[in-house]
């Protein structure tokens, strides 16, 4: 039993571990929920794949003391991703902006999904 | 017409895949591009001269910024370059994280080609640049426009690449 919940908090806190440091969360909770609501938004600019809030690296946590600093400076959450994308561009987002130029990433699943019912349709009658 | 969508479909996916290959992901293009510098502040140096941006607006010519730091290996490789550089246009340095000690140090062994230096301390002003790692260079015309940025040391590959920006100016 013992060792059943070791290796279960062992699995467990390992996804729960934040790289949020301890002098970087607001006092205010309201405003670290948003903060952290913000840093699940942002990619971490030189891990693949990975958020700021969850990322050690340098820049990640710049980014982190940046946001949290511009939210107790009264910025909303729109304002901050909005700055943070027109510096660093799309790829900060995680989720793509819906523009001309993107459009064929929004639309393409939505064809590609009739395409194929109307192949599997077709096969049936 | 039976393998028409799939000939057209494989020869569309190659032709991406090839694209793909030849872009680096780590490399994220710059969203600055042919606007205006972006507003900063850096704190003063004790040794060098300082700059603002209003620096960099007020001169007409070309000029480039250069993020480095004296703790940053891929910096000292690309160092004999920006001299090189330093010889065409002022290079106004930010020092990311850097104490004025440490870079004065190095400089004086490896030669300055830095016009002005400014210190960002807090990361503040390499986050309104854009710039996520160390060494990165900004080419500037001379109306205060980023015309390229470069990500990485500067090699002499790519000293012919910006020397070809700057006869296109």
């Amino acid at each position: 039993m013992k060792l059943f919940i070791t290796i279960f908090f062992l699995i467990f806190n390992a996804d729960l571990s934040k790289s949020v440091e301890p002098d970087e969360i607001l006092e205010n909770t309201e405003l670290e929920e948003i903060a952290r609501e913000i840093g699940r938004n942002l990619r971490c600019l030189v891990c693949q794949n990975e958020d700021i809030e969850n990322s050690n690296a340098d820049i990640a946590k710049d980014l982190r003391l940046l946001v949290r600093k511009k939210l107790t400076e009264g910025e909303s959450k729109k304002e901050i991703i909005s700055f943070v994308h027109s510096r660093y561009g799309d790829f900060v987002l995680f989720s793509p902006p819906f523009r001309y130029d993107t459009l064929g990433l929004w639309i393409f699943p939505l064809i590609f999904f009739i395409f194929l019912s109307y192949l599997f349709f077709r096969r049936k009658n | 017409m039976k393998y028409f969508f799939l000939v057209i479909s494989l020869a569309l996916l190659s032709f991406f895949f090839y694209k793909g290959l030849e872009k680096d992901p780590s490399i994220i293009p710059s969203n600055l591009i042919k606007k205006e510098i972006p507003d900063f502040k850096l704190n003063e140096t004790k040794l060098f001269p300082f700059f603002e941006k209003s620096d960099l607006l007020e001169s007409k010519d070309l000029k480039m910024v250069n993020f480095f730091a004296s703790w940053c290996p891929p910096c000292k490789i690309e160092h004999p370059n920006l001299i090189k550089l330093s010889e065409k246009f002022p290079i106004y340095g930010i020092a990311k994280k850097d104490s004025d000690n440490r870079i004065y140090n190095w400089l004086k062994k490896s030669g300055n080609p830095f016009k002005a230096i400014g210190l960002d301390n807090d990361g503040s002003a390499s986050i309104n640049w854009g710039v996520y790692g160390l060494p990165e260079t900004f080419l500037i015309s001379g109306d205060g426009k980023i015309l390229y940025k470069h990500v990485g040391p500067i090699t002499k590959k790519d000293l012919s690449k910006i020397f070809k920006i700057l006869a296109r100016e």
